[in-house]
């Protein structure tokens, strides 16, 4: 009987150890053009915890909606700091958590060599579209008019934009050739040189500071504050500036 | 009514505007279409009725990559496009009705082929023998006995176009006036958390929903009224 017994809970530890053994998972919403950099940064959080982060990717005003509404969310990496700030104001995130993660910068793009040529290409306008994410919910989108605006070309070149929902598929407008410009964020032009590009200076738009925050659903979850913990580490900090972004403090 | 502005007026506009033409691009593509799918007995028929009905089945977003490599400048509709100048047909009204044709297609040519073979070979025998030209008979005897599958059809395509979104999320560009259709505003608003319009165009789809189906019910009843 006895015997029986510690086989049981023997056999029992096995299944239940390694689950134990604090592996936990935690669901994270990501904004779209932090998309590759997030992928990396989930990767190496595994090695190094064995916590599973699993991303979900989106526009940020699309998320901010669908947490409003109770999505099984616990980590929130929004494209901007306006959302993130909102939620804790709506009590749905912790207020502590909230910090900026990445800065980001704005990039006129063309799949082409030679297309883009600073701030010119746009006063030449010798294009047909200029594909830009969607201003009222995407942070690069609100950025890409402000820089419009700044140098006073946005009612020129209204007639000429294309919106995609995320910055993602502002990306694919200039990738299919749909668009010959786009506005898109330099994280997504990581890794490769191809076509022409401007950094559009910062002085032209506001910083576009990328905010995380700890959501009220996963304030008991280890892997949740793990993961925002891991964030704020060398690590991830090293995988945020290789694609293309500024660290908080150094711009 | 203040929650109504010139944006939302833009984009019921445009969407009626799209549906309408979609729908009458449909009748006529798909009235020859759905009656050689009726009459036809070879083996390819069948073949060509399942390519029809492929977008009943595929999700817009697989619609939606192919039209937009396929409109895009490196496409047939970049050549199209170009016969007026342009680079492509992404992002243009006459690139959304393509598209809509396409997605729209299975809704108006499956009721009118329906109709047509419902209809039997019995009435256009007699017309021959009676020595009416086959496109005589085809307009003064066919058309009218299908005529509640033609308006079935002409309903469906049209609230079918109206509802459309992945479709026009990923080839339209949200050009306000151009290609920034109804369920698109929608979208976008629910995005940018402005809930009272988002819930005005939502309730009158609702509303436009229950008409559309109130429609055809009706439109079944009486031709199945007139039929007995």
């Amino acid at each position: 009987m006895k015997f029986i017994r510690s086989l049981a809970i023997g056999i029992g530890l096995i299944f239940i150890a390694p689950g134990a053994a604090k592996a936990a998972q935690t669901n994270v919403a990501v904004a779209a053009n932090f998309t590759e950099a997030a992928k990396e940064i989930a990767a190496a959080f595994r090695q190094k915890t064995g916590h599973e982060a699993v991303l979900s990717f989106g526009a940020s005003g699309q998320f901010y909606t669908q947490i409003t509404q109770g999505a099984p969310f616990q980590v929130f990496l929004s494209a901007d700091d306006s959302r993130p700030k909102k939620l804790v104001e709506d009590g749905l995130a912790v207020p502590g958590s909230r910090f900026t993660y990445a800065i980001g910068k704005l990039v006129l793009w063309s799949k082409s060599p030679g297309v883009v040529n600073g701030e010119e290409t746009l006063k030449a306008a010798s294009f047909a579209k200029l594909s830009i994410c969607n201003p009222a919910a995407a942070p690069y989108g609100a950025a890409a008019v402000e820089a419009m605006k700044a140098l006073k070309l946005y009612e020129a070149l209204r007639p000429k934009l294309v919106e995609g929902a995320t910055i993602t598929q502002a990306y694919q407008f200039v990738e299919t050739g749909n668009a010959e410009v786009g506005f898109v964020a330099l994280s997504q032009l990581t890794g490769s040189d191809a076509g022409s590009r401007w950094v559009v200076p910062q002085d032209l738009y506001n910083p576009i500071r990328q905010d995380a925050v700890l959501l009220k659903n996963g304030a008991g979850n280890d892997a949740a504050s793990a993961f925002i913990g891991f964030l704020h580490g060398p690590e991830a900090r090293a995988i945020i500036e290789k694609y293309g972004y500024v660290l908080d403090g150094q711009s | 009514m203040d929650v109504w502005s010139a944006e939302i007026s833009q984009a019921v506009t445009l969407t009626l505007a799209l549906a309408a033409v979609t729908t009458a691009t449909l009748l006529v593509i798909g009235t020859p279409l759905a009656w050689w799918l009726a009459r036809s007995k070879g083996w390819w028929t069948e073949i060509v009725a399942s390519v029809v009905a492929l977008p009943l089945v595929l999700p817009p977003t697989v619609l939606g990559f192919y039209l937009l490599v396929l409109l895009g400048p490196d496409g047939p509709g970049g050549r199209i496009a170009g016969l007026w100048g342009g680079r492509t047909l992404a992002f243009t009204f006459e690139g959304l009705v393509i598209g809509s044709v396409v997605y729209s297609m299975p809704f108006v040519v499956q009721p009118i082929r329906n109709a047509f073979t419902a209809m039997g070979e019995r009435p256009l025998e007699v017309a021959a023998t009676l020595r009416a030209s086959p496109w005589h008979a085809f307009w003064t005897i066919a058309v009218p006995l299908a005529r509640p599958g033609l308006l079935t059809g002409a309903v469906l395509g049209f609230a079918h176009t109206v509802g459309e979104f992945g479709l026009v999320l990923m080839i339209g560009g949200n050009i306000p006036g151009r290609t920034k259709v109804l369920s698109v505003a929608i979208f976008d608003y629910v995005e940018a958390s402005r809930w009272r319009e988002a819930s005005l165009l939502a309730g009158g789809m609702v509303i436009f929903a229950f008409a559309v189906i109130l429609t055809m019910t009706l439109i079944d009843r009486r031709s199945a009224r007139a039929a007995s």
